[in-house]
């Protein structure tokens, strides 16, 4: 019994940053059909920035700030000077330009950082705690990801559904040409939308570190999951992601947990093919085929 | 004062519009006529900026828009209602509202707007908080007029609003339009393929053909004037 709940509690952990991660991919998706595969080394890239400014400041805080901010510069400054030059050729394109992102990232970042592999400080212990004389079956750090992803989330959500920006972001993404017709600067939106996702890529970035390990290419299977996700939920739907994300944290952990660690790679496929045959357009997808 | 004046505009080597002019005046209501595929559409949308012309211009009050972005030409107060009416499905009816005033900036004078609106069409207002997907076609053409009445336009330009409505909603809204007109003191440009009943309302009338104006004037000459039916009907 408290072998499931750690293994429940640990599938949260790791699901609430693969939504994290996924909710970017999505965000990028909903405003412009583009996927972006360049989601992960850039969170890979916030991150290292992140361990310098805490190796150099010795705060862990002011290093999970400069993550988060570098994030949102990150994906502004890839939406304009790369993704708005080419997005209006094929649409293939942007996408070939994000896997050159990555590429290029993962080239760039051990020239300037050194290529070995890195620990990174968990925000909170990794230790198990007791209540009351109890154990818990998580640690501070587990809470720390889930409050810390759910709040991320829950600020978006409040920006998209409140606000007037979010009223314009969401133009934007659902009809652009209408939304230009009426005065939204629908440029700028895009850029907003990729600095936004971007740091939320960021945030999974300095959650998931302690646990992987920080090199140039550590974030590539979390992609990989993060991508599964997000298809999981119809890649189309912020809520898709957070229960797409939950629930694959949550099958890969039963999966390495009671048969076998080797294994929850091989499970993230298995559930992407059966679900693409079973249900392409993913659980929480709107519609799927739209006319203006 | 908008004004058009020998505008060309094409696609590829398709010459959609060829040394196109008319002017519209603060207020009245202009009707553009044709057949499909004679530049009705090509020409709003080369002045809402969404094409850029070959050759000519477009001005508001003196000033060149054909360099002018997309946003900032609504933002002057050239507002288009695309034909479907555009409304975004996917959000609520307030919010497709709301989104024509937000470039203002102005949250109270947002909520006098909306009052305004919801007078106009009572019927969108206790739909407010549903998304326009659950709107008839009818509902969807009256909140994509109100959407762009939010922006407080001087000009309004409205790209087939009677397409596949039942007669007695177009006769509605044709009705509507004028009084806006007039109430508001708004220059409507009436792009219609329903020339008869977008004759009954418009004081002006430019009809076009193969991207060519081959007649304007009063909309009550063109009513009698034979040789416009005949273009029109292409014989």
């Amino acid at each position: 019994m408290h072998q499931f709940l750690v293994l429940t509690t640990q599938g949260i952990t790791s699901g609430m940053v693969y939504a994290a991660l996924a909710l970017a991919l999505v965000l990028i998706w909903r405003s412009t059909r583009i996927v972006n595969f360049a989601q992960g080394a850039m969170a890979m890239f916030t991150t290292y920035i992140a361990l310098w400014v805490i190796q150099t400041s010795g705060s862990y805080w002011l290093g999970f700030v400069v993550a988060l901010a570098s994030g949102l510069v990150a994906g502004a400054v890839v939406e304009r000077l790369i993704i708005r030059r080419i997005a209006s050729g094929p649409p293939l394109n942007p996408v070939i330009a994000s896997l050159g992102i990555l590429l290029f990232l993962e080239a760039v970042v051990p020239m300037i950082f050194g290529g070995q592999i890195r620990g990174f400080p968990p925000a909170l212990s990794f230790f198990g705690f007791k209540v009351a004389g109890v154990d818990m079956p998580f640690s501070p750090f587990d809470l720390f990801t889930f409050a810390g992803v759910l709040a991320t989330m829950a600020l978006l959500y409040a920006l998209f559904r409140f606000t007037g920006l979010g009223l314009q972001l969401r133009a934007a993404a659902f009809a652009p040409e209408v939304a230009r017709l009426l005065g939204v600067r629908v440029g700028r939106m895009l850029t907003i939308g990729w600095a936004l996702a971007s740091m939320v890529g960021a945030l999974a970035g300095v959650l998931v570190a302690p646990v992987t390990l920080l090199a140039p290419n550590s974030f590539d299977s979390v992609l990989v999951f993060a991508f599964t996700a997000a298809v999981l939920g119809g890649l189309d739907s912020p809520l898709g992601a957070l229960i797409g994300g939950l629930s694959l944290g949550l099958a890969l952990s039963y999966i390495g947990g009671y048969m076998s660690s080797d294994l929850e790679t091989v499970g993230a496929l298995l559930i992407l093919i059966v679900l693409l045959m079973v249900r392409p357009q993913g659980f929480f997808a709107g519609t799927s085929h739209r006319r203006v | 004062m908008l004004e058009v004046t020998g505008l060309s505009v094409s696609y590829g080597a398709v010459r959609a519009l060829q040394g196109v002019s008319l002017s519209l005046g603060d207020h009245g209501v202009t009707t553009v006529l044709g057949a499909n595929g004679a530049g009705k559409t090509t020409l709003l949308r080369t002045i809402s900026g969404l094409l850029r012309p070959d050759a000519g211009s477009v001005r508001c009050d003196g000033a060149d828009l054909t360099t002018v972005s997309v946003e900032d030409i609504a933002r002057l107060g050239i507002i288009q209602v695309p034909e479907g009416g555009g409304v975004i499905k996917e959000m609520t009816v307030e919010d497709n509202l709301r989104l024509g005033h937000l470039w203002r900036r102005d949250a109270a004078d947002m909520r006098r707007a909306l009052a305004e609106v919801n007078e106009i069409f009572p019927a969108l207002h206790p739909r407010r908080y549903q998304l326009a997907l659950s709107l008839s076609g009818g509902e969807r053409q009256m909140l994509a007029i109100g959407r762009a009445l939010m922006a407080r336009p001087r000009w309004l330009l409205l790209d087939e609003p009677s397409l596949g409505l039942a007669p007695r909603l177009v006769t509605e809204i044709m009705k509507l339009v004028r009084r806006l007109s007039t109430e508001r003191n708004l220059a409507v440009l009436l792009v219609e393929q329903n020339a008869r009943i977008a004759l009954s309302i418009a004081d002006d009338a430019v009809l076009l053909s193969s991207g060519q104006v081959v007649s304007s004037g009063p909309a009550s000459s063109m009513t009698e004037d034979e040789s416009v039916w005949h273009a029109y009907l292409g014989y």
